[in-house]
């Protein structure tokens, strides 16, 4: 097991940049995904860390260990990949045990290993099939199974479960994360599914055109998001933006937004007159017919336990996520109480968060 | 047709399949009628073969065989008489047209030629080209598109157009005549061919099976012994049946660069007809196991041969 670091790696293809000067470090042991759209080289940095690709400049350090210019093979990682790349040649048995094969590793032993892991993968029944009979959950378990028989340094996963139904997904996600509590291997994990980020990792990286938007816990990235970009990635529906703009000083505790005063984290940076964005989860507002804060409901998305309601105000579309027992009616005007403690405050032209208390709780969040 | 029959749009009523299957039956039987007559020509007598009108009932007879792989000599009637009894079918066969075998007939070192220059220029451009195709199917060769369109290219001309400036390079060279020469050849020609098809099939292989291997601890060779190999079988199949039959059957080149030690079959076989008389039976027995050692290789891989015409058709 290993601790991964990466410093300053940049990856440019002809005329095209794919990463831009990374840098993060996954602690030995920890869950680590990286989440963003396609094309925003999440998949170009786990193929650089992996040695299927070569970086333009910067170091990859394995266990402190440089191996930015290492052969894949010389690397002693574990990739899973999207599509599994099971060999269609070889029965199940021969797949999970190919690395070993590689290594020399006498006969008997491979056979040994490959039916330890097979049964912590719960398919030791399924050793002497073919593996293009198997169904989806099953040729993922073989895919992981090839990894972890190698007991390699760390393992990478490039949407390991991008290809199956939703219902095989949620139950894989959960058998993964189980398994990584068992044999607490490093892991990069590769997904454009904020869902699939938030309940597997230790730490997440939301990437966007090639940069780093910010890297840190799930709750971190969703309760404290830097950039206005991780914001409105994650969560669904994603985090509400009101427009308004103004000057903001150190110490200022509200904000003047639609013509009331609205309380939010204490701002610890002096910003002057700019457009400015306040952002608020659906979970953040309430129906107050007391608020300042008025809109037009345009409708409402019953989901069981809760509802999410559009209503539009003069600053933009809300959605709010209210509980399912509460009564709305298209049309109706209501007023909006927002959260005061869990607002953001961005910078709406570079898109960065202002810096005011809620990161302060980062520490003990 | 019935209007009120549903039927898929996909699916082919019975009508429409009983038509196509007829039209493919009868295409069948036209193509299938010279190899029925090569074949029969091969067991009838001389006499027989040239008869007017054609013979379709006959009595078969082992002649055209025994003359193919014999040289015969013309005697008398009394020398043949004065001889002892015949010792083989042939020779009985010989004697009753007042002949005496001499000896073997060049048929079979003929056909060792054509099997050792067919098999192994198939051999070679087969390799070649898996090489090539994996080359340029996965790495940033320079100029890659350039390279495959000349290589193509090289298949636009029909080869014989250069037929006398090889067979002039040969000479120099001391090529001409010798089954190197046309293992050469026959590969240089087919190789293009084999790179087009293979790489069209390598293609469709998926890297990741081969990043997979290399992240496993496995070399880029080992990887594509161990992995891209047994994938693309099917089109190495195909690539070697199409490459087999060009070399086996190819004619020109053999005509004008082999006349003794290294000559094929195919200018082997017209030149039977001329000792003593028109030997059709003879011709038509040589042609008969000629055509088996293609039939007996595309039937091993008919399979893979299916596969690979229609690649590209029908997603894995």
């Amino acid at each position: 097991m290993a601790e991964i670091r990466i410093e300053q790696l940049r990856k440019e293809f002809s005329g095209f940049t794919a990463v831009q000067n990374s840098s993060f470090t996954v602690q030995d042991g920890e869950f680590f995904v990286m989440v963003g759209p396609s094309g925003c080289g999440k998949t170009t940095t786990l193929r650089m860390i992996a040695g299927l690709e070569l970086p333009t400049s910067g170091r990859i350090l394995l266990d402190g260990e440089d191996v930015t210019m290492r052969r894949a093979r010389e690397r002693d990682i574990a990739f899973v990949f999207q599509l599994f790349a099971l060999y269609p040649h070889m029965n199940v048995r021969k797949n999970i045990g190919f690395p070993l094969l590689a290594q020399g590793m006498p006969g008997a032993e491979i056979r040994q290993r490959v039916e330890e892991v097979a049964k912590l993968l719960r398919i030791d029944h399924l050793l002497d099939r073919p593996v293009s009979g198997l169904a989806g959950g099953d040729r993922q378990r073989v895919a992981l199974g090839r990894a972890i028989v190698r007991r390699p340094k760390c393992f990478l996963m490039d949407e390991p479960l991008g290809t199956l139904d939703t219902e095989f997904r949620d139950l894989m996600v959960h058998e993964l994360r189980e398994l990584h509590n068992r044999i607490r291997a490093t892991t990069v994990y590769v997904t454009h599914d904020q869902m699939e980020a938030m309940s597997m990792a230790d730490k997440i990286a939301v990437m966007n055109h090639g940069v780093i938007e910010q890297f840190g816990t799930p709750r971190e990235i969703y309760d404290r998001p830097r950039t206005m970009y991780v914001a409105d990635f994650m969560g669904s529906p994603p985090m509400n933006f009101l427009s308004f703009s103004s000057g903001l000083a150190k110490g200022d505790s509200t904000v003047a937004i639609l013509g009331a005063k609205i309380a939010v984290p204490q701002i610890r940076e002096d910003v002057p007159l700019a457009e400015l964005a306040l952002g608020v989860r659906p979970e953040h507002i309430r129906l107050d017919d007391a608020s300042p804060i008025r809109g037009e409901i345009l409708g409402a998305e019953y989901l069981g336990t809760t509802q999410i309601v559009s209503v539009e105000t003069p600053g933009g579309l809300l959605k709010a996520r209210i509980p399912a027992d509460e009564h709305v009616t298209t049309g109706e005007q209501v007023g909006l109480a927002l959260s005061g403690g869990h607002l953001s405050v961005f910078d709406r032209t570079s898109g960065r968060a202002i810096e005011t208390a809620l990161f302060e709780g980062a520490a003990h969040g | 047709m019935s209007l009120t029959t549903a039927h898929s749009v996909i699916e082919p009523t019975r009508t429409s399949k009983r038509i196509a299957g007829a039209i493919v039956v009868a295409y069948a039987l036209i193509s299938m009628v010279p190899l029925f007559w090569i074949f029969a020509t091969s067991f009838k007598t001389p006499p027989d073969s040239i008869s007017y009108p054609p013979k379709v009932i006959f009595q078969p007879s082992l002649e055209g065989y025994c003359n193919l792989f014999t040289t015969r000599t013309r005697q008398t009637r009394e020398y043949v008489d004065a001889l002892g009894p015949a010792t083989t079918l042939c020779d009985e066969i010989t004697r009753r047209r007042n002949m005496v075998i001499a000896g073997p007939s060049n048929y079979w070192p003929r056909f060792i030629n054509s099997l050792v220059i067919a098999f192994g220029s198939t051999f070679l451009a087969v390799s070649l080209g898996t090489l090539a195709a994996y080359g340029f199917s996965r790495f940033k060769v320079p100029l890659a598109d350039d390279l495959l369109f000349f290589i193509l290219s090289t298949r636009m001309m029909p080869p014989i157009a250069v037929a006398i400036p090889i067979y002039l390079m040969y000479r120099e060279l001391g090529l001409s005549d010798s089954a190197l020469g046309m293992i050469l050849l026959y590969t240089a020609v087919n190789v293009s061919l084999a790179v087009w098809l293979l790489k069209g099939f390598i293609d469709e292989i998926p890297r990741e099976y081969e990043e997979a291997a290399m992240i496993d601890g496995y070399t880029r060779l080992r990887a594509f012994w161990k992995v891209v190999l047994p994938q693309a079988t099917t089109g190495i199949a195909a690539t070697a049946i199409f490459c087999l039959i060009f070399a086996w059957n190819e004619y020109a080149f053999a005509v004008i660069l082999t006349s003794g030690s290294a000559q094929t079959s195919p200018p082997f076989i017209p030149t039977i007809i001329g000792e003593g008389g028109l030997d059709w039976p003879a011709v038509a027995s040589g042609t008969t196991i000629f055509l088996v050692p293609i039939l007996v290789f595309t039937i091993l891989l008919r399979k893979q041969l299916l596969r690979g015409i229609t690649f590209g058709a029908v997603r894995k």
